[in-house]
C-alpha cells in the first residue's frame, strides 16, 4: 500500500514548528528538523545558516530506509531511533507516526539522555498533529467529488515550458 | 509522493533515474548539474564506492521555478544499477513521483536493458505503483558509440507503452535536458488529476 500524498497547510505547519522549536530548546539542541520518509524536508528550526537542510534530509531518509532494510531482514518492524555519536556533534533520528523523521543535531552542551527524554514528549505532540492530517486528507479526498478546486488543476503545456525557457 | 506545502507554497516531486550498469545515470544527473545555476540547484550527493560505482544513490535537488505559484522543486536520484543492489533500488523507489528510463544503446547490453525495465516493473509493484500509471519516459544514451543498436529496433524492444522516448549522449549532454523535462512535463500533469 502506498501512502497518500502529503499535503500540509498554515495551520498544522505552524504547529509542528512550535513543537520542533520547543523541543530544540527544551533539549538544548542545536537543531531539529523533520524529514518525511522519502526524503523532503517538511520544517526545520535552530541554527541553519551553515547547514544544507536538503542534502541531510535525503540522507536522513536514505540512512532511515536502509536501516529498516536491516530490521526487516532480522524480523524486526523497524528501528524506531538511531544515534550517530560523533566527535563535537550528534545525530539523534527517529520516526513518528511511522511516516515521519524526527531528527535532532546536539553537542556536549546538552546530553543523549535529556534529549531522549523531550523527543519522546516531542513525539507525542507530533504524532497528534500528524493524525489530524491524515483526518484532514481523508475529508479533503471525499469532498473532492464536491468541489475540491485545486491549484494545479489549471496547469498547461505553456507553464511547463516556462520552468524550462531560461 | 508528491509533497505540497501550503504554507511554503512548494510542491516537492521525486525523479528516479533507473537502468542497467554504467548506462549513465550519474552522467545524467552530473551534466544537469553543471548544466544549472547555482541558485537553483543543491548540491550533488554521490554514494559511490571507490571506483565511482554508485552503491546507494545520487541525490540532486532542483528547483525549476514556479507553477501556479508554488515553487516546484524536483529531486532527482539514481539507483545502483548492478544487479545485486536490488535491495537499494526498492528503497529508493519509495515516494516516486516519475521514472526515467536510461539504456544503453549498446547492443552487448540489450538483455541488460530488458532485464532492468523487468526489474523496474517488479519493484514498482513492490512499492504499490503501476507501471503502467507512473510517468515515465525512456532514453536511449550512448547515441556516439559504433556499437549502438538502431533506435528504431531499440525502441521495438525496450518501449513499453509509447512512452517519450530519446536519443541521448549524457557525456555531452544531448538529450539529457529534453529527458526531464518530459517526465517533469507528466509528473506536473499528473497533479491536475489529483
Amino acid at each position: 500500500m502506498t501512502l497518500p500524498d502529503l499535503v500540509l497547510y498554515d495551520d498544522e505547519f505552524r504547529k509542528i514548528k512550535d513543537s520542533l522549536s520547543r523541543l530544540a530548546s527544551d533539549a538544548n539542541a542545536n537543531v531539529v528538523f523533520l524529514v518525511d520518509k522519502n526524503g523532503q524536508q517538511i520544517a526545520a528550526v535552530g541554527d541553519l545558516t551553515t547547514l544544507d537542510t536538503t542534502s541531510l534530509a535525503s540522507l536522513t531518509a536514505g540512512n532511515v530506509a536502509a536501516t529498516d532494510g536491516l530490521a526487516r531482514l532480522i524480523g524486526e518492524k523497524e528501528f524506531s531511533i538511531l544515534f550517530h555519536e560523533g566527535e563535537r556533534d550528534n545525530i539523534h533520528i527517529s520516526i513518528v507516526a511511522q511516516r515521519v523523521i524526527l531528527v535532532v543535531i546536539f553537542d556536549e552542551r546538552t546530553s543523549l539522555g535529556l534529549v531522549r527524554l523531550r523527543v519522546r514528549r516531542a513525539m507525542a505532540e507530533l504524532e497528534k498533529i500528524f493524525e489530524e492530517i491524515a483526518r484532514k486528507a481523508e475529508k479533503e479526498k471525499q469532498a473532492i467529488t464536491t468541489d475540491f478546486d485545486s491549484p494545479f488543476a489549471e496547469i498547461t503545456d505553456e507553464d511547463i515550458d516556462r520552468l524550462f525557457s531560461e | 509522493m508528491t509533497f505540497i506545502n501550503y504554507a511554503a507554497r512548494e510542491i516537492n516531486c521525486k525523479i528516479v533515474y533507473y537502468g542497467p550498469g554504467l548506462c549513465g545515470k550519474t552522467t545524467n544527473l552530473q551534466y544537469i548539474y553543471d548544466r544549472t545555476n547555482a541558485s537553483a540547484k543543491g548540491k550533488l550527493i554521490s554514494l559511490a564506492t571507490e571506483t565511482d560505482r554508485t552503491l546507494f544513490f545520487d541525490f540532486l535537488p532542483l528547483d525549476l521555478g514556479t507553477v501556479k505559484g508554488f515553487k516546484t522543486r524536483f529531486h532527482l536520484y539514481t539507483v545502483p544499477g548492478q544487479v545485486f543492489y536490488d535491495a537499494s533500488r526498492k528503497l529508493i523507489l519509495k515516494g516516486v513521483d516519475g521514472v526515467v528510463f536510461v539504456a544503453d544503446s549498446q547492443e552487448a547490453r540489450l538483455e541488460a536493458n530488458i532485464e532492468s525495465i523487468r526489474n523496474l516493473d517488479k519493484n514498482l509493484k513492490d512499492q504499490g505503483y503501476d507501471i503502467a500509471t507512473m510517468p515515465y519516459v525512456l532514453q536511449f544514451n550512448k547515441r556516439d558509440l559504433p556499437t549502438a543498436m538502431p533506435a528504431d529496433e531499440l525502441y521495438r524492444r525496450l518501449n513499453i507503452k509509447r512512452e517519450p522516448t530519446f536519443e541521448g549522449v549524457a557525456t555531452t549532454g544531448a538529450g539529457v535536458f529534453d529527458t526531464l523535462k518530459a517526465v517533469a512535463r507528466q509528473v506536473l500533469m499528473d497533479l491536475k488529476k489529483k
